[in-house]
């Protein structure tokens, strides 16, 4: 099994988001992660979708989501040459002996803090899995009251855009 | 200004430009705007079903027939759930039909109204596409859309869903010329680099073989397959859904492959060394155990749908295209490279193949007792009615047997349902058939269980001018479940028995229900009972034919094993070494 990124060009439109996760359900594949949103085209949206399969069912899940009408374009993007961010937000147990050791975590991930109580900071951080999981591993001694965390979101290095090609014929007024 | 209509009138004129010349369906509160104007259209006649169910397969059974895309209408919530059977059943058999629903009012959904039911989020898994419209401006693109998503590419079901309101309020008629969907490009022409590969692969070939399916008839491409068959000598296997596409009579075919298939297709398939797979899935009931189907074939696969490319068995070469073109480009290919030299030597191949077909052909016992043997009934059946008739069959033995022994010499003859197997789809389906093509003779093949799923629709036949022939052979069981008892169970019996020859009494059933019934019970009187029901043209006739409880559907590849490990009948398996080369 191994992980693979595919942004997928779709038409924004109800139910969109349905017919995708129904078609991975339905086939078996398995969703490690989910971002949806917008384009810089008001019409279309950007799905980036973590999955882990071998390569032969991956062939097939971009089959079936080719099959699906509201999908205009997928592409996966390799890890070399691709950027991939994930957005965490985490609620971590202070007091004023443990602080400035978090802040000191904070700083060193180049994380930010968002807001402060008094038994507890918020902490914002963006940055690859790995970075993530590593700062979770530094914060999790102090107690994590609350974590939440977004689905990946990918683009590929270079001027080239997926968009381009695909969105010819969407661009003429209808 | 343009002229003013409702948005009901406006899906009815859509009905009408997309081409749709009936309708099967039942009105009810949701989708009661739109039977208004439907009361006032010339063009399209609407058939009143007696369930949606019925509706469906209706659909189907006109498609089929006649190649165009089949209408049915049903009601909200239950309406349309009853439509769910016959939808699933279209997309596994990629039957092009178009369902228009009607839905609660815009306001309404979501909140449990009233016969409220999410059609389109529960058909979002058996619909090729579907929709849901809430504006009245959107209704006539919307089904401009979903003939065109319906009819192209790889045929299947599209559903509109249309909320009452969006039928009430007023809009204008604006049906689109061509519709433009930037997600959905249908049409690919097949690889020039790859049809000249299979071409090199047909020639080279030692063992080759057609592996016909579905796609050949939806493509209408047999015309062209018998050219590109008789051209290259190579024996010919044609599927469940593609029984029809090439003669059965024709010395290349060797015939139906898989589960209940015959052993010179099974073994054909097994010992290839290429298989040309046009317009066909590698299904299961084909293949048998994956792994060990043809083990030492090379694969060429055509298809329109490129995932079903390398989806079950991985492809040497992978064609994407409609199985026309594609036989057209290898016609061209096959025939450069014979005018190049290279020459098919299928000699010994052949003589292999004679070997299995005339040690192990189709055949049957006549019971002992003197009841009626059911093949030889649905064997009669086809020789005094001919090839020129629409046979319909329900799901179970009955079906394969009507697909072994009626003559399968013409395309779109023979309407089953395939991939999805659903009982009760006979009467129903033949109903459809024959309002698509009334000059035609359609033969409905049933079985007891099959017909009491959906036999109210022969009232809907009787009434509205729908004069079918129902041969339904009656063995008082769920023979095919029984025969699976019978084998794989220790014959313990349990809930097939339907105790049919007891109760109903079909020829009062059929009486009934405005038919003419007849009954058939002894082996001489099979022929004079089928020339009656020819004779009856006025109303549909149902002739129950009462036969043997016991006969079995051979040959027989077991679920999950081997297509090697095939049986010509109980405990007898061919011997396919002493005919080896």
């Amino acid at each position: 099994m191994s992980t693979h990124t595919l942004s997928v060009l779709v038409e924004n439109k109800p139910g969109v988001l349905a017919r995708i996760a129904e078609l991975f359900a339905r086939r078996g594949f398995n969703i490690e992660s989910l971002a949806v949103g917008p384009t810089e085209y008001d019409e279309v949206s950007r799905m980036t979708i973590v999955v882990n399969v071998e390569d032969s069912p991956l062939e097939q899940v971009t089959k079936q989501l080719n099959k699906l009408i509201n999908v205009l374009k997928i592409v996966e993007l390799e890890p070399g040459s691709s950027v991939s961010r994930e957005l965490l937000l985490v609620k971590v147990k202070t007091d004023a002996g443990t602080r400035s050791q978090v802040l000191e975590v904070v700083e060193l991930f180049r994380a930010r803090v968002v807001d402060v109580a008094a038994d507890a900071l918020t902490i914002e951080a963006t940055g690859g899995s790995d970075k993530l999981a590593a700062l979770m591993r530094m914060l999790e001694p102090f107690g994590v009251k609350e974590l939440v965390q977004s689905g990946m979101v990918a683009v590929g290095r270079g001027s080239r855009s997926i968009t381009d090609r695909a969105l010819r014929p969407i661009d003429r007024p209808a | 200004m343009s002229e003013q209509i409702t948005g009901a009138q406006s899906l009815v004129r859509a009905l009408e430009s997309a081409g749709a010349e009936i309708a099967f369906g039942i009105p009810g509160g949701a989708i009661l705007p739109a039977y208004d104007p439907l009361f006032d259209s010339k063009k399209l006649r609407h058939v009143l079903v007696r369930h949606e169910q019925g509706a469906g397969h209706a659909a189907e059974g006109y498609a089929m027939a006649t190649g165009k895309v089949g209408v049915c209408i049903a009601t909200s919530g239950p309406g349309a759930t009853n439509l769910v059977t016959p939808i699933s059943n279209a997309y596994m058999d990629s039957t092009p039909i178009v369902a228009i629903t009607g839905q609660v009012a815009s306001s309404m959904i979501g909140s449990d109204a009233f016969q409220e039911a999410d059609i389109r989020g529960i058909t979002m898994p058996i619909t090729k596409h579907n929709f849901l419209v809430t504006n009245p401006d959107e209704i006539a693109r919307t089904v401009a859309e979903a003939f065109y998503i319906a009819s192209t590419g790889r045929p299947g079901p599209v559903l509109v869903d249309i909320a009452k309101d969006a039928m009430q309020a007023m809009t204008t008629f604006d049906y689109p010329e061509r519709v433009d969907l930037p997600g959905y490009r249908p049409a690919a022409k097949p690889h020039s680099k790859q049809i000249r590969e299979a071409a090199k692969l047909i020639v080279g070939a030692k063992r080759p073989v057609f592996y016909i399916g579905g796609g050949v008839l939806l493509a209408h491409a047999t015309e062209e397959f018998k050219s590109l068959a008789e051209l290259t000598g190579i024996p010919v296997v044609t599927t469940l859904m593609a029984r029809g596409a090439f003669p059965d009579n024709h010395p290349q075919h060797m015939g139906m492959p898989g589960m209940h298939g015959t052993v010179g297709a099974v073994g054909a398939l097994q010992r290839a060394d290429l298989l040309i797979a046009l317009g066909t899935r590698f299904d299961d009931r084909v293949t048998g155990k994956l792994s060990t189907f043809a083990p030492g074939a090379t694969v060429i696969h055509a298809d329109i749908d490129p995932a079903e490319i390398s989806k079950n068995r991985i492809a040497d070469v992978p064609i994407v295209g409609d199985a026309r073109d594609v036989i057209a480009d290898l016609i061209v290919a096959v025939r450069a490279e014979l005018e190049a030299g290279n020459q098919v030597d299928l000699t010994g191949w052949w003589k292999q193949l004679d070997a299995w077909r005339q040690t192990y052909p189709l055949a049957y016992d006549t019971p002992a007792d003197g009841s009626l043997s059911p093949q030889q009934v649905i064997e009669r059946l086809g020789k005094i009615v001919g090839p020129d008739a629409v046979y319909v069959a329900g799901v179970g033995q009955h079906q394969m047997w009507a697909a072994h022994y009626l003559p399968h010499l013409k395309p779109h003859t023979w309407l089953n349902s395939g991939g999805a197997g659903t009982m009760g789809f006979a009467i129903p389906a033949a109903m459809g058939a024959k309002f698509g093509r009334p000059e035609a003779t359609v033969w409905a093949i049933d079985g007891d269980g099959c017909f009491q799923m959906t036999n109210q629709e022969l009232v809907t036949c009787a009434l509205e001018g729908a004069p079918i022939k129902v041969a339904l052979i009656n063995n008082g069981s769920l023979g095919m479940v029984r025969q699976w008892q019978t084998l794989f169970y220790n014959e313990r019996y349990s809930n097939t028995d339907l105790h049919s020859r007891r109760v109903p009494d079909f020829v009062k059933l059929a009486d009934a229900m405005g038919c003419v019934g007849l009954r058939c019970e002894n082996a001489d009187d099979v022929d004079a009972t089928i020339e009656k029901a020819m004779g009856i043209n006025d109303a549909p006739v149902v002739v129950e034919f009462v036969v043997h409880k016991d006969a079995m559907v051979w040959p027989m590849v077991a679920a999950g094993t081997s297509n090697d490990d095939i049986k010509v009948a109980r405990d007898l398996a061919p011997a396919w070494e002493a005919e080896v080369l």
